[in-house]
């Protein structure tokens, strides 16, 4: 699978891709374009970035063609990049609720801290 | 492990067993030329910068009071009077992916001895990068000339939307221009013969296309994640 054998595909794999790529841009740039708003416009880009992500890794960087072994080794260390958005996203609120509690001039108080008891 | 006949597919290195024996046969565990190997760990650990300037981006903008500026209309471009949203990053996305095509072309065509069109691709390639980079500098002088826009200063809201803007974008763009260097040092010695007196081997012309890939990468993950979100 390594080595010169796996590089003598067809260039048209390489137009489609390129094509698909161009396409797809194309629908992310429409979202901005149409001003889609909310959970549709955040998903729809996060579909289209994911496969444009996913063609230029497997297909122009040859990703498909390499052995299991060096696929693992590279694509395996990025899901502790997920671990860290998680524990940032958390980290992030926290920061967020910690100025609207402490740096806010208006008497606004967020109603979940205000169940009751005396504030 | 020693009376199980090795599959095909095992021996080919294509399933989860055969990355298993790659892994534990006390040697070379990546059978691809060194180059590559490091590129690709090079590729990780870039992912890891880019991936930390990312989630800094996220934590600051979920944690700031006040209001983020509407990228669609701070990077939107006049034409003929009326503006049109994001257009300057719109062309700048498409004219890094046509990069990246060519790009993929030139590593087919080093593949298969053609030095002649291996160096126009590349040449074309290094072109279209340089006029990204020129295109961000006219991005970035608009924003810091015109709308003054600093690292530590937003007239449009939050001040971290400058911070963030110029280290992500700024570091993308350095790794642009350091990738148009690269592929033109690779294209001439491509050109005058330096790989061919080496073997004839063009493996180089990959590890530098996996480099370049690299960057349109990134751009994607920017352009939806600061342009788009």
């Amino acid at each position: 699978m390594s080595g010169s054998e796996q590089n003598q595909h067809p260039l048209s794999i390489y137009y489609s891709v390129w094509i698909l790529l161009f396409v797809v841009s194309g629908f992310s740039y429409a979202v901005d374009y149409y001003q889609l708003q909310g959970t549709l416009r955040w998903t729809l880009i996060l579909i289209f970035m994911f496969v444009k992500a996913y063609f230029i890794t497997a297909i122009f960087m040859h990703m498909t063609w390499e052995r299991k072994a060096l696929q693992l080794a590279i694509l395996l260390p990025p899901i502790f990049v997920a671990v860290f958005i998680g524990l940032m996203a958390i980290e992030g609120d926290y920061t967020f609720l910690t100025r609207v509690e402490f740096f806010t001039e208006s008497d606004f108080v967020p109603v979940y801290h205000n169940s009751g008891a005396e504030h | 492990m020693s009376d199980a006949p090795m599959t095909e597919a095992v021996e080919a290195g294509d399933t989860f067993a055969g990355a298993v024996v790659d892994y534990s046969a006390d040697k070379q565990a990546f059978h691809v030329p060194w180059g590559k190997a490091m590129m690709w760990i090079f590729l990780l650990s870039d992912t890891f910068i880019f991936s930390t300037f990312l989630i800094g981006y996220m934590t600051v903008r979920m944690s700031v009071q006040d209001p983020w500026p509407l990228t669609s209309e701070v990077f939107a471009l006049s034409m003929g009077g009326e503006p049109i949203p994001l257009l300057l990053i719109a062309i700048m996305t498409f004219i890094l992916i046509t990069s990246s095509g060519t790009m993929a072309m030139a590593v087919n065509m080093g593949y298969r001895k053609e030095k002649e069109k291996t160096f126009w691709l590349m040449v074309a390639t290094a072109v279209l990068g340089a006029s990204f980079v020129g295109m961000q500098m006219f991005e970035w002088t608009k924003l810091i000339v015109d709308e003054g826009v600093r690292p530590w200063y937003n007239p449009m809201g939050a001040a971290q939307f400058g911070s963030a803007f110029f280290m992500i974008t700024g570091f993308h763009g350095l790794h642009v221009t350091g990738g148009v260097i690269y592929l033109l040092v690779v294209a001439f010695r491509v050109k005058n013969g330096f790989y061919e007196r080496r073997g004839n081997n063009y493996e180089i012309v990959e590890i530098a296309g996996l480099y370049w890939h690299f960057v349109d990468l990134v751009w994607v993950f920017i352009f939806a994640f600061f342009y788009l979100w």
